[in-house]
């Protein structure tokens, strides 16, 4: 046959005693795939356009769609599966790079879900989060070697019998810090890849709840100026939007080298999704594909990225931390080690897991390690050369809940940035179409009649009372292991052990089998 | 009084409120039978205005100085002493229409099946919160307390 087309995904299931063809669902999908027919006055649906977001489903008035994988199944093969026989046909037919968004989908063991948090039994007492106070905050920069404490007088420190904080003053100058009122930021997400509405909703959250959030590589929109002291902003290879406001207004900079979902390769925004809007902003001609280089294209060398960090720092007066973003990849130790002493005030590591708005499915799927042994073995190695203090460590790629995180930090993460979970929270159900610029939830979108839909009121109430739950369960978790400042955890391997690990990986995480005590 | 305000950049269009206020001035209040069983079919108050991908609910304003009033020529337009919203008793309405005509933002919609008019926002007195208001999917229209 000279055609033939993908399978179906999925299948509208539509319950036509409870549909009252109020046609919400044929108005509000992005991709037609619901339409009215006046004649029967009913509503059917072509389930070869339903792309599984689930936005009929939720907006249904009667609860009459239910959104099902389509049962069309192939003969069982566990090598020659449907997905892999779905991807033959899709390039046999357009000879093309196949696209996707969001995370690596494949069954790579999750590491998270084999680490185990310890608790106070007896031996020293559980602290309760709710009675008692429990320190969240966290500073983002370079630390000290030593700190040195002058008195004020010499005298008087002699003379009081009792010396005290107040008799002495901190004579060290400090690197510039980040305060974060709790160890959770927002992930690089830029404007471009997801809509305006849903950028304001993340601006907004991160600073009600006094955390920062990274404007990714699509540069910082005007109406999000109000919020640049909570905003890290990135200066990508493809340097969009980089000018001199740009790097003034950020409360850190970031200079991107990869990503976790697409290491090795720079971003990519389809010409579908450049407006005029995301034009201005990134400083590129409308409705032209955003291909970012591989490279920075003046960093072929460490002393290279020495060069650039320090040129931000000197433009920005050393009044804000500059850091970097990797991709985990296999020596990840080794190439941290050298970021650090490059003169990075963070290190920021994104993982195998990490999401993105388009990426070549091979790359995504593929490509990096992740983060669970990145965080680990990166820690170790800094501890080892003596230098982990130079730099902070944000963990980055597929934190999914509270758990992910607090297991991230005691493996030595400093804090972590979230993505998809912030996605997810403001609608997204992981269809992994973003690339299409259809999200129906408004999210990955320029298009209007989409963006509408992410009321940011909304958006970042959503936000915030995620991060506000997540802080919460963090606080009872540290409570129960009788630790009531998360910076008494951060590194802190003791309280994790591993449960159906090989002898290797529990080595590289740096964790004891659950069973073994101190 | 409540007074709905209307944030259109919010509006996806997708009529839910439409829908809902349908039900809500319905005899059974049960939305599948208001939508497949019932005669006359009941209609909506709140109206959808739409253009290119800009779109917003509309509903009676409760004017204060209503020209739907004065055109009535029965009186059964009145106007509610309590929360000075501008009503409808359908009993004495005998469907000439002159609300329809003069009211200018056009949110009274005629009800052909009963012959009546139907569509005076009520501000839906017998709830805590407007069902249109309730049941936006994306707080397009919110509702305030306004003193009268």
């Amino acid at each position: 046959m000279a055609k033939r087309p993908a399978p179906t995904e999925f299948v509208i299931v539509r319950d036509d005693e409870k549909c009252i063809a109020c046609q919400a669902c044929v108005r509000t999908c992005s991709n037609d795939a619901h339409s009215y027919d006046p004649e029967d006055d009913t509503v059917v649906s072509d389930n070869a356009k339903c792309v599984g977001c689930h936005f009929c489903e939720t907006i249904c008035p009667t609860d009459a769609i239910t959104i099902k994988r389509n049962p069309s199944d192939f003969k069982l093969n566990a090598n020659w599966n449907a997905q892999v026989i779905t991807d033959i046909t899709k390039q046999a037919e357009t000879g093309g790079v196949l696209l996707t968004g969001m995370g690596c989908d494949k069954p790579y063991p999750i590491y998270w879900d084999h680490i185990l948090l310890n608790a106070s039994q007896v031996t020293n007492p559980s602290i309760d989060p709710l009675r008692e106070p429990m320190e969240l905050r966290t500073y983002i920069g370079r630390k000290p070697d030593k700190i040195q404490l002058t008195a004020h007088s010499p005298q008087s420190a002699e003379k009081s019998k009792t010396p005290s904080a107040k008799d002495y003053q901190l004579s060290t100058n400090l690197s510039p810090q980040l305060k974060l009122e709790t160890p959770i930021m927002f992930s690089a997400m830029s404007y471009g890849s997801i809509s305006l509405n849903a950028c304001t909703s993340i601006a907004r959250a991160a600073k009600e709840a006094g955390i920062f959030y990274n404007t990714g590589e699509g540069g910082l929109h005007k109406d999000l100026y109000e919020f640049a002291p909570n905003t890290i902003v990135q200066v990508a290879s493809g340097r969009f939007g980089v000018h001199r406001e740009y790097l003034e207004a950020g409360a850190a900079i970031e200079i991107k080298i990869g990503q976790g979902a697409k290491p090795g390769i720079g971003g990519h925004l389809p010409g579908e999704k450049v407006s005029e809007e995301i034009s201005r902003t990134r400083m590129i001609p409308e409705g032209t594909d955003a291909l970012s280089p591989a490279p920075h294209h003046d960093i072929y060398s460490i002393e290279d990225l020495r060069q650039l960090i320090y040129a931000l720092k000197e433009a920005t007066r050393y009044k804000k931390p500059v850091g970097v973003k990797i991709s985990a990849v296999h020596n990840v130790a080794p190439i941290a080690s050298g970021i650090v002493r490059a003169g990075a005030d963070f290190v920021a590591i994104d993982g195998l897991r990490g999401g993105t708005g388009a990426a070549p499915k091979a790359t995504r799927d593929n490509v990096g390690i992740p983060i669970e042994l990145a965080v680990a073995v990166v820690d170790a190695r800094l501890r080892e050369e003596g230098i982990r203090n130079q730099s902070s460590l944000i963990a980055a790629g597929g934190f999914r809940n509270s758990a992910d995180i607090i297991k991230a930090i005691a493996l030595g993460a400093d804090a972590v940035y979230i993505g998809t979970a912030a996605l997810v929270a403001m609608g997204c159900s992981l269809c992994q179409r973003c690339y299409t610029g259809k999200c129906n939830w408004g999210i990955a979108t320029q298009d209007p009649y989409l963006t509408k839909r992410l009321n940011p009121n909304i958006g970042t109430r959503r936000l915030v009372n995620l991060l506000r739950a997540w802080s919460l369960e963090i606080k009872e978790m540290l409570g129960g292991m009788g630790i009531n400042a998360i910076e008494s955890l951060r590194g802190n391997r003791e309280q994790l052990r591993g449960i159906g690990l090989s002898d290797t990986e529990l080595k590289l995480l740096g964790i004891k089998p659950a069973g073994e005590a101190w | 009084m409540k007074k709905i305000l209307i944030k259109e950049e919010y509006c996806m269009g997708c009529r839910l409120c439409e829908v809902y206020c349908l039900v809500q001035h319905s005899k059974t209040k049960n939305i599948i039978k208001a939508y497949k069983g019932e005669y006359p079919k009941p209609v909506s108050r709140i109206i959808i205005e739409e253009k290119g991908y800009e779109s917003f609910a509309l509903q009676c304003r409760h004017c204060e100085d209503a020209p739907c009033l004065e055109a009535c020529i029965t009186g059964a337009l009145y106007r509610d002493k309590d929360t000075g919203a501008v009503l409808c008793n359908e009993n004495k309405c005998v469907g000439c229409w002159m609300c329809i005509m003069v009211c200018p933002f056009g949110v009274i919609s005629r009800d052909s099946e009963g012959k009546k008019i139907a569509s005076k926002c009520d501000l839906c007195m017998d709830e805590e919160i407007p069902v249109c208001v309730k049941n936006c999917p994306n707080e397009a229209i919110i509702c305030t307390e306004e003193e009268r």
